[in-house]
């Protein structure tokens, strides 16, 4: 008896691995048919998103906005009849993840769409996986310029964003400064070590000097730099009525910390890149008083079509109030299905020149036209900062 | 006036240079060992006052105390632990070690508590005093003149008591004084001890003054007080404080006319340029080597 067990024993293992393997061939088999079988009747949308890794909550934040969007229209009976599929990749903010998902996405899942990345850096590592399938891809916060135009400065067919670029920041500003503050003298202090703190600074001098206002100090700094007194000293002998401070929160924070201790009173302003609870640490809720960013959206904007996704968000995330990311992942969807309907078809290069020609469609973060570069126009957000808190001040069209 | 700001601004910054590069120079005096890992105690120093400050809810001189007491015993751990041993080595491979020192602290802070800053808690009243156009604030005051009292009482250690004249023994011979019965390795503990703490200090002070820590927040400072402890000669104690007073006026100046992203490069131009004039520093004497 016992002989015979293990004698036979080596065939009864091979034959279990053997039928356990034709099993699971047949699963893979039949689970493959039923993805290319459902291509009719939904619309297959790819998340390429940063779940997880340094930037998560990013990636996390747009996730709920595309899903509440998804929610919507679905509910709605979707784009001509058809529901929309999201198809979420985690690519762990890495820009060789975000390469690999949008392989998987295009040649394997077959999406119509990419919505992805959060970053700009994870943006432009799927250019050429979506220039070469001829998918579109659209960014919801990749703010650098060279997202949707390449080096050679051609603009990249299939690519488009969302959010506006960060030059355009700088420009409304500007606009603000001249316009709402009636300043007629400003100085700058740039961060000098960082490509977007450079961008906002140049297109800011420009602005302001076409609306017959005088940059009077541009002074610089370098990242991870802590004592910025000797050159407030200087700006403060310019005497300027509106400081711009494009950078990130670790640095102004500091800058504005020393600049109010030195008595500097002027208003100062900065771009997305203050939009930190850190900030508010850094430089004291005091200090802050007096400041000004500019930003894709605010959630206390009383506009109507704000405050209605406000209300769905806030049902369906347990009273959380939604940020930027979330408002700029509801509109990516909303933007992308707007021309799909256009484009009345599921075809690639059709909705590429549907979204191309969109024109003053309402949406939460603005009203947008897309430009020639492939970026939307669309209005930005000021707010203010009251002992410590972001408060809606204002809204200014390019 | 604005050159008169400009001047309280450069010395505020001097001063917290001045009390790292004490430490360098102390232990330089000692075992001619440039510690790297120096610019590490002054960021743990800075990490402890936080945590004092924002967790436990003491006030400032309290948790300057504190931090200088524990510095002082990561100063003497480290020499104990790392440097001891190599007490005959050659001295590059001492200079290694205090390299990898350095970075087994800062990446050890990163592992424990994450790479991402720390604004500290306001602990001192912030108030600016304006004397003839000259905005001062209180914080500036009050660091120079830790600074300075921190510095007097270093004279005293060094110069009026026993241990302090154990350590100039070590330091003029490590031999003879050993001879003497002196007992070297508890000297060299002790000025361990002086220098962590201090830097220590110099950590809690940079924390309130500058209100930003993160744990790589020694290296820019103590690369900057090392040029400061060779500007004035290594190893000797005023040597140390008045390079780094200058060396914070000299970066001050050098953003007043406007170069600002030119500051760190002009200290270490400094320090090419005394290598090349002056090695033994502004208050060095030249020594001839003997053959």
């Amino acid at each position: 008896m016992r002989k015979i067990f293990k004698k036979k024993l080596p065939h009864m293992l091979l034959s279990a691995t053997l039928v356990a393997g034709i099993l699971s061939g047949c699963a893979g088999g039949s689970e493959s048919g039923n993805g290319g079988s459902g291509d009719g009747d939904v619309i297959k949308i790819g998340a390429n998103l940063e779940l997880s890794g340094p930037v998560a909550s990013y990636g996390q934040s747009i996730g709920k906005g595309v899903d509440l969007a998804v929610e919507e229209i679905n509910k709605d009976g979707g784009i001509d009849g058809k529901k929309i599929e999201v198809v979420k990749i985690d690519n762990k903010s890495d820009a060789a993840e975000a390469t690999n998902a949008a392989i998987k996405l295009t040649s394997q899942e077959k999406v119509t769409a990419i919505i992805g990345a959060a970053t700009s850096g994870n943006s432009v590592a799927q250019v050429q996986i979506a220039d070469d399938n001829k998918t579109v891809l659209l960014t919801p916060s990749g703010t650098s310029p060279n997202v949707t135009v390449g080096t050679n400065n051609k603009v990249n067919e299939f690519i488009f964003r969302t959010c506006f670029i960060d030059p355009f920041q700088g420009t409304v500003a500007a606009n603000f400064a001249a316009k709402e503050l009636k300043v007629k003298n400003a100085a700058i202090f740039a961060d000098s070590a960082s490509d977007y703190a450079k961008g906002l600074a140049a297109s800011f001098k420009e602005t302001f000097e076409k609306a017959g206002g005088k940059v009077v100090a541009q002074e610089a700094y370098v990242a991870k730099d802590t004592d910025f007194r000797s050159t407030l000293t200087r700006i403060k002998a310019a005497n300027p009525e509106f400081v711009f401070i494009p950078g990130y929160y670790e640095e102004v924070g500091l800058i504005i910390k020393q600049a109010r201790e030195m008595g500097i009173t002027a208003p100062f302003m900065g771009g997305d890149g203050w939009d930190s609870p850190k900030l508010v640490e850094l430089a004291g809720a005091d200090a802050l008083n007096n400041t000004f960013i500019t930003n894709h959206y605010s959630s206390e904007d009383p506009d109507e079509k704000i405050q209605k996704f406000v209300a769905a968000f806030k049902a369906k995330n347990k009273d959380q109030a939604p940020d930027a990311f979330n408002a700029l992942g509801y509109d990516s969807v909303y933007l992308l299905a707007d021309a799909i309907k256009r484009a009345g078809s599921t075809d690639s290069t059709k909705i590429k020149d549907a979204l191309a020609e969109t024109n003053n469609l309402a949406l939460v973060s603005g009203n947008f036209t897309i430009d020639e570069n492939h970026n939307p126009i669309k209005s930005a957000t000021v707010l203010e900062y009251k002992g410590g808190k972001q408060v809606f001040k204002t809204k200014i069209n390019p | 006036m604005e050159w008169i700001q400009q001047l309280v601004n450069g010395i505020s910054l001097g001063s917290i240079y001045a009390l790292i590069a004490l430490g360098y120079t102390m232990v330089y005096g000692i075992i001619k060992l440039i510690n790297f890992a120096h610019g590490e105690v002054f960021m743990i120093g800075a990490f402890i006052g936080f945590y004092a400050i924002g967790g436990w809810g003491l006030s400032f001189v309290p948790a300057l105390l504190l931090a200088m007491a524990v510095c002082a015993i990561i100063g003497v751990v480290i020499e104990r632990v790392a440097y001891k041993r190599l007490r005959n080595a050659t001295r590059i491979a001492a200079l290694i070690t205090a390299i990898g020192v350095s970075l087994f602290i800062q990446y050890g802070v990163i592992y424990i508590r994450g790479a991402q800053p720390e604004a500290y808690p306001n602990v001192l009243p912030s108030k600016t005093f304006e004397i003839f156009g000259v905005n001062i604030s209180s914080q500036s005051l009050l660091i120079l003149s830790v600074s300075i009292i921190l510095m007097i009482i270093l004279q005293f250690i060094v110069h009026r008591t026993k241990m302090g004249k154990a350590m100039r023994a070590v330091s003029f011979d490590a031999e003879a004084a050993r001879l003497m019965g002196i007992n070297v390795d508890r000297t060299i503990s002790f000025t361990f001890a002086i220098g962590s703490a201090l830097a220590g200090a110099a950590g809690v002070i940079f924390g309130t003054y500058y209100t930003k820590i993160d744990p790589l927040m020694g290296v820019i400072p103590g690369l900057k007080a090392f040029v400061a402890a060779v500007l004035g000669g290594i190893g000797i104690i005023p040597g140390a404080m008045v390079g780094g007073l200058v060396l914070g006026v000299v970066e001050t100046v050098v953003s007043a006319f406007g170069y600002s992203l030119w500051r760190d490069a002009a200290a270490f131009i400094i320090l090419i340029l005394i290598l090349i004039f002056k090695p033994s520093g502004l208050f060095g004497k030249n020594t001839r080597e003997k053959v």
